[in-house]
């Protein structure tokens, strides 16, 4: 792909694609700043959904009939919309799940259960979002195998330096690290880890959960063994995610759940598999939610992952440079040429669900909380942050209502 | 606090900036301590009892979280010193009085801060529960400490 010379986007005209920023009764114009929570729908993925409902709506893999043979190509299209979204090698290597967890949680259990055992290590990061760190504690459990994890500083990015330490005593098997932490907006040097992981003999799992609706991501290129995001967080459905796995891995696994549309041929005295990716997709798929999930990836590659992440970066800046500002006001994470688009702060002798509560009087929604990331939070030594993220359609007047809103906060509380 | 401007806020505010009965006592006949998950709020309430064994004499809560989790465990100190175990175990949610406030106000609190502002109560519960060994009634089961480390 050619890269774009004029890569600047228009939040305001992007904004007119979301119906949930259109005024409403007598409320206050809504300043969503949690999108690294779950992202607002544009019309057109909206429209995909009511479209293929009214039209194309069937199961997969099983009708002959010429509806179903719609409602398959446009599922099977989809798949191959996230192939080229991440650049995997073919549509085999995408297998549909329903969100990130279930990506990761099928990698834990359908490779971990027959890969793991006493003497192995699982490496995962203090950094993870809990669907990266319990399913690999708990597959390290079952198996006997040992789970450790690789320590942050306390600017929130990973401590490399003595990887060898960290694995000594074990064979290392596993490594599961986040592209973008959910907490901090930490981009995290993924290929080092992965590279790591590939010397030891290690396959390497990616949590992109915060990297695929911000910037562009290629399986190929990053070299990793299986990477997991999903749809709600990119403009998509709720219901669906993806699951990319390398072939060879994919070909050699048990099937993660059992059931229809994954088998081959079923007797008393044995079941075989479905080829890939349809051994990993036992039942009815979500069907429609995947087709819209098309469309936003239509979408967002419309308006182009990197003018989005230029335009988030953007407003990161501007929104650390104020609240650096703020008096009482503590700005966690590191520094903004390795953050994504999130801004976790805490405003001092405020509990952050009294910060949210403040903000939201004022139509600013931001996250409250420990972000799944209890781990990361003690490293911290707080028991929760409040936490503003960004995305296409946020404007730097989302960020100076914040501002505002963090202000009246500290006077509420004077 | 739904509407911030709310009277009741300064009454709110007062709790949780100066907390009635708060700190831990040692030694005490009776103690728990909770968390809400969804915020990692942590409480922890210490009781003595008189000589009859059943009347609260002392109570102490102690911990660190929002507003409404601080200022709800201060107004129910307040509230039972004195009374019996037995009934203070009954205390229903919205007999707690600040979500009782709030319900008077107009402006009852979101499902959400509701768990903040009845953590207090859970606590209690499950301190007052395992010293007079009764079951927890089972919709306070989530409050019971679980142990991270």
């Amino acid at each position: 792909m050619a890269v774009e010379q004029n890569v600047k986007l228009d939040a305001k005209r992007i904004r007119a694609d979301f119906p949930i920023f259109e005024p409403q009764d007598g409320g206050k114009p809504l300043a969503f700043l949690d999108s690294a929570v779950s992202a607002h729908k544009p019309r057109q993925v909206l429209a995909a959904l009511e479209d293929f409902y009214e039209h194309s709506y069937g199961n997969v893999g099983r009708g002959v009939y010429a509806l179903a043979e719609r409602a398959n190509a446009a599922y099977e299209e989809a798949r191959e919309k996230a192939q080229r979204f991440v650049n995997a090698r073919s549509p085999g290597e995408i297998v549909f799940t329903r969100n990130t967890t279930e990506g990761l949680n099928l990698v834990a259990y359908a490779w971990g259960l027959d890969n793991l055992g006493p003497g192995d290590i699982v490496l995962a990061s203090e950094l993870e979002h809990h669907s990266n760190f319990v399913p690999w504690q708990e597959v390290a459990r079952r198996t006997g195998a040992e789970f450790r994890v690789v320590p942050v500083t306390s600017e929130g990015e990973l401590e490399l330096d003595g990887l060898d330490r960290l694995v000594a005593g074990g064979r290392l098997k596993l490594v599961a690290i986040t592209a973008v932490s959910n907490s901090l907006g930490t981009i995290v040097p993924v290929e080092k880890l992965i590279g790591f992981a590939h010397e030891q003999g290690a396959i390497a799992v990616v949590d992109a959960a915060q990297a695929a609706p911000h910037r562009a991501v290629d399986v190929q290129a990053l070299n990793c063994d299986f990477l997991a995001f999903s749809g709600h967080k990119m403009c998509g459905p709720s219901g669906v995610g993806v699951l990319y796995g390398r072939r060879e891995l994919f070909e050699r696994m048990s099937p993660f759940q059992t059931g229809g549309g994954m088998i081959r041929r079923v007797s008393v005295e044995k079941t075989t598999w479905a080829e890939l990716p349809h051994k990993f997709e036992a039942g009815t798929p979500p069907v429609a939610e995947a087709v819209a999930l098309g469309a936003a990836i239509d979408y967002l590659k419309g308006i182009g992952l990197e003018a989005i992440a230029a335009h988030e970066h953007e407003l990161t800046a501007y929104a650390l440079e104020l609240m650096a500002e703020i008096p009482g006001l503590t700005l966690y994470g590191p520094p903004l040429e390795r953050r994504s688009g999130i801004v976790s702060f805490n405003l001092e002798g405020i509990h952050p669900h009294d910060v949210a509560q403040i903000l939201d009087a004022e139509g600013v929604c931001v996250r409250a909380g420990h972000h799944c990331n209890q781990p990361l939070m003690r490293k911290l030594g707080v028991s929760a942050t409040s936490r503003a993220s960004f995305y296409l359609y946020s404007l730097p007047e989302e960020v100076d209502r914040l501002v505002a809103g963090l202000e009246r906060a500290r006077k509420v509380f004077a | 606090m739904n509407d911030i401007d709310n009277l009741y806020r300064e009454l709110i505010l007062d709790h949780y900036k100066s907390p009635r009965h708060h700190g831990r006592l040692e030694p005490a006949d009776a103690e728990a301590e909770g968390q809400n998950p969804l915020c990692g709020d942590e409480l922890t309430v210490t009781l003595r009892f008189g000589a009859d064994g059943e009347t609260i004499e002392e109570v102490a809560f102690d911990g660190h979280g929002c507003a409404i989790s601080q200022a709800a465990a201060s107004m129910l100190s307040e509230e039972i010193v004195g009374r019996k175990a037995a009934e203070v175990a009954e205390i229903g949610k919205d007999d707690t009085p600040l979500v009782a406030m709030m319900v008077e106000s107009g402006t009852p609190l979101t499902p959400v801060r509701l768990k903040c502002a009845l953590l207090g109560l859970g606590v209690l519960k499950v301190a007052l529960h395992k010293s007079a060994g009764t079951p927890l009634p089972e919709e306070w089961a989530g409050v019971e400490d679980v142990d991270f480390e």
